[in-house]
């Protein structure tokens, strides 16, 4: 490409940006490296958001200096930014569900003939940018049919289909599966080849590690320090970007695991045609069961079936009695929680006040004569659970949407903590959530389990079904693969039973 | 915190939420009394909330179809069908009060209709609403071939035309009908569930709130405050007329947007309908003791409706 490739290409120096009092970033820098990876690794709040924002014109650097090949870099809106040579693909979806994937990939740039947009050659030009990243995806398709997991990978194509100098994937793996989250790697390294900087944003330690060649840590909107990938651990990393010393990632268990609690929750061959079949297992009090298995592999169908969204044949036994949910308010009323995967789509109502989200499910107990809702009591309780879970809010009135992802995740956690469930479904209770929170986040899962909750785990992080789960259901296209324990809970068991090679 | 800087936050809340409305509803004021005298006058001010309640009432329904994210177009159509229900019910020789309440429970079963077409059909409210506007539009006319139907009932019509303590009885059930709404949105669970599923219907759905069901009964309530819209209305026409309270739904969800409830849904208070259904009936008034036009009222309601609905918009942009 052009001359040596660990030249500068994009140089920040001294950038800083106040929204009115507040200072998100103070004094930011980074030098970006053509060729190479370069992770930005922050808690959430840190000011990742913020800077590239800024880089994608969005938002203007109150002082300080941005260059772009030695230019001065101040685009005044995104399509500036994406003229000048800079691709950023945001965590947050942004595609057109009622479009092909051809359509949205080249949204605003269709090939046109007499001013109509040129079908044929829409399709054939997507194509080519699917094939040349090696997707597995067919353009034609309406991307509301295609999974999230597939989605996010449209997104990426979108994405890189401009001719990028710099490249920004934010949390790209976030709602990945392995082997989808390799076929983006793949992608990664292919840029690499072709001279491209990346500018990578996740909270995932082991990719950040395999992935990156420079790892800049930022924290409270000010400029920690570089590294080389080769020069660090992941434990001298996450001391840096809290602040503090990590002791361990997963918090060791509270109470004595020896002899299993009661079966709280015994489901049997429990089938719904196309999505899964034959599904049992059994939980008991103060267990926490973990659920692993690829995008796909219908993990989370089941436990919307258990939930009482949708109909299953099988038997489901609570407490040792049978019973059949035909929605979700009969399930909670019988002592089922639900923290879901989505948690803007399904977790929480963003408009609406903190108070209100943790008070949402545990409404029937905050309701007095005549239908009032009894509003001291329930302000009470919510604000129990604020304080229990450390959630960081102005206060009970402030709107759900404009806290932190950690934060508005312990509000969906709280919401079912207030209905006191003997069983808790966690799907990806940790998604979007920076180290910290994570953390915290499982403390609170252990204190749950110590209490006699019994506890559902589902994970797309291995790392993370392995630090908390007593025993694991490895799912694979819709059956149980295996359930391990003991010696049997190793990476390369699960991965095995999880991608079916083992039988 | 003190009591007192409590209750200046409250104001100062309700002046951000409200200001901008209230302000449109005074400048109007303002203009009238300009351009005529007799305007500004207690006489003139009975007037003016008379001629709104059928409005308004309408309104407090279709605030909580807004507000559920839906839309109600047949509730003109359900006024001028209780008018008919009534007429008709004395025509069989019923009393007051069982003419009232098979009112009353025609305009239930006709929101009911909307309701469950719209919940468990899966069609969206726009069509079904669309579809059953026409439907009830000619049931009206069934039993007189299109005619309008007298009505002699003294009870009935003393409704519209006499006053209980000074008042007129037809402010009474306005005031009435506003505080019930009000108090049932936000202090009851119920209200709560509407705000929230219309907020986010799945994560409403997830926290175990029968969506359904909610839909049907709040379509209900819509169609009760339009049944007793209906009534008012035929009280003070003496009769029920086959073309009464057409295009109403345009004025009642304009009163409601007005008034702040978001189309979108999750967002919405009675007293801001309320207010949004006053600027209509001060409009209305004010531009007939001017001897405007109707066409012209017309295009002036139309972009008042715009321009208050801007300037509240701009508002709570700046605000972020």
């Amino acid at each position: 490409m052009h001359g040596s490739t660990t030249d500068t290409v994009l140089k920040i120096s001294n950038v800083t940006k106040s929204f009115g009092q507040v200072a998100a970033l103070k004094s930011m820098r980074l030098d970006v490296r053509r060729g190479r990876v370069h992770t930005l690794l922050g808690e959430n709040g840190a000011g990742k958001s913020t800077l590239m924002k800024i880089l994608a014109g969005v938002h203007s650097a109150t002082s300080g200096e941005i260059t772009l090949d030695d230019q001065p870099y101040r685009p005044a809106n995104p399509q500036q930014a994406s003229a000048l040579g800079l691709a950023i693909v945001f965590q947050e979806l942004s595609l057109c569900n009622n479009l092909t994937v051809a359509e949205n990939i080249l949204a605003t740039r269709e090939p046109r003939k007499f001013g109509f947009i040129n079908d044929k050659a829409l399709v054939a030009r997507a194509k080519a940018i699917v094939a040349e990243l090696g997707l597995p995806i067919d353009v034609t398709e309406k991307v509301g049919n295609l999974s999230i997991a597939q989605r996010q990978l449209v997104e990426i194509a979108k994405g890189l289909s401009h001719d990028a100098k710099v490249v920004i994937l934010d949390e790209p793996t976030s709602s990945l599966s392995d082997s989808e989250a390799e076929i983006l790697f793949d992608i990664i390294g292919r840029l690499k080849n072709r001279g491209v900087a990346v500018i990578y944003i996740s909270h995932r330690m082991e990719e950040i590690m395999r992935l990156s060649d420079d790892i800049t840590v930022i924290r409270d909107g000010e400029y920690v320090s570089t590294h080389d990938r080769n020069d660090v651990t992941i434990e001298a990393l996450i001391a840096l970007m809290v602040g503090r010393r990590m002791e361990e990632i997963y918090p060791p268990p509270i109470h004595d695991r020896s002899t299993p609690g009661a079966p709280v929750l015994a489901v049997e061959r429990l089938t719904r045609d196309e999505e899964f079949a034959d599904i049992s297992f059994t939980v008991g009090a103060g267990e926490i069961l973990g659920f692993f298995g690829l995008v796909g592999s219908g993990r989370s169908e089941v436990m919307n079936a258990l939930f009482g969204m949708k109909n299953a044949n099988g038997t489901v036994r609570l407490d040792g009695k049978e019973v059949r949910f035909r929605s979700p308010a009969e399930a909670i009323a019988r002592g089922i929680g639900f923290v879901t995967e989505n948690r803007k789509e399904e977790g929480l109502v963003l408009g609406h006040s903190v108070g209100w989200n943790i008070s949402m499910a545990a409404l029937p107990d905050f309701t007095g004569p005549f239908g009032f809702t009894r509003a001291g009591a329930e302000r009470k309780a919510s604000a129990a659970e604020v304080g229990r879970l450390a959630i960081k809010t102005h206060s009970l009135d402030t709107p759900a949407g404009s806290l932190s992802g950690g934060n508005q995740q312990k509000i969906v956690l709280a919401k079912w903590l207030l209905t006191r469930p003997k069983v808790l479904i966690l799907d990806e209770p940790t998604r979007g959530v920076d180290v910290g929170a994570k953390f915290e986040i499982y403390k609170i899962i252990r204190q749950l389990a110590a209490e006699g909750t019994a506890i559902l785990l589902i994970s797309s992080e291995l790392p993370e079904v392995l630090g908390m789960s007593d025993r694991v259901v490895v799912m694979h296209e819709g059956v149980v693969g295996a359930t391990l324990a003991g010696t049997d809970l190793t990476p390369e068991t699960i991965m095995a039973h999880a991608t079916g090679f083992q039988s | 915190m003190t009591q007192q800087t409590a209750a200046q936050a409250a104001f100062v809340r309700a002046f951000k939420q409200y200001g901008g409305i209230l302000l449109s509803l005074v400048m109007l004021c303002v203009i009238f009394s300009f351009l005529n005298p007799r305007f500004m006058s207690v006489v003139n001010f009975m007037n003016i909330l008379q001629q709104v309640a059928v409005i308004a009432i309408a309104a407090f329904g279709m605030t909580w179809v807004i507000l559920l994210g839906e839309i109600d177009l047949s509730v003109g159509s359900i006024i001028a069908v209780a008018g008919m229900v009534g007429a008709q019910c004395f025509a069989f020789g019923l009393g007051f009060g069982t003419a009232l309440a098979v009112t009353i429970v025609a305009g239930a079963l006709m929101g009911m209709l909307n309701g469950v077409l719209t919940a468990k059909l899966l069609l969206p409210s726009f069509i079904v609403t669309v579809a059953t506007m026409g439907i009830y539009r000619g049931l009206v006319s069934l039993p007189t071939n299109g005619a309008p139907a007298m009505i002699d009932n003294s009870t009935w019509t003393a409704i519209g035309t006499e006053s209980f303590l000074g008042l007129p009885i037809i402010i009474w059930v306005v005031a009435v009908l506003f505080v019930v709404n009000q108090i049932v949105l936000s202090k009851t669970s119920f209200g709560r569930r509407a705000y929230l599923t219309g907020g986010n219907r799945e994560a409403a759905i997830y926290s175990g709130i029968k969506v359904d069901r909610l839909k049907i009964i709040i379509f209900m309530i819509s169609g009760v405050m339009a049944a007793i819209s209906g009534v008012l209305l035929s009280s003070r026409l003496f009769s029920a007329q086959t073309n009464a309270g057409m295009s109403y739904e345009l004025d009642a969800i304009a009163a409601a947007v007005l008034g702040g409830t978001s189309l979108a849904g999750g967002v919405g208070t009675m007293v801001g309908t309320l207010i949004g259904a006053l600027i209509i009936g001060v409009m209305n008034n004010g531009m007939n003791m001017l001897s405007v036009p109707y066409f012209y009222q017309l295009i002036v309601k139309g972009l008042v409706i715009l321009i208050a609905v801007w300037l509240d918009v701009r508002a709570k942009q700046a605000k972020r």
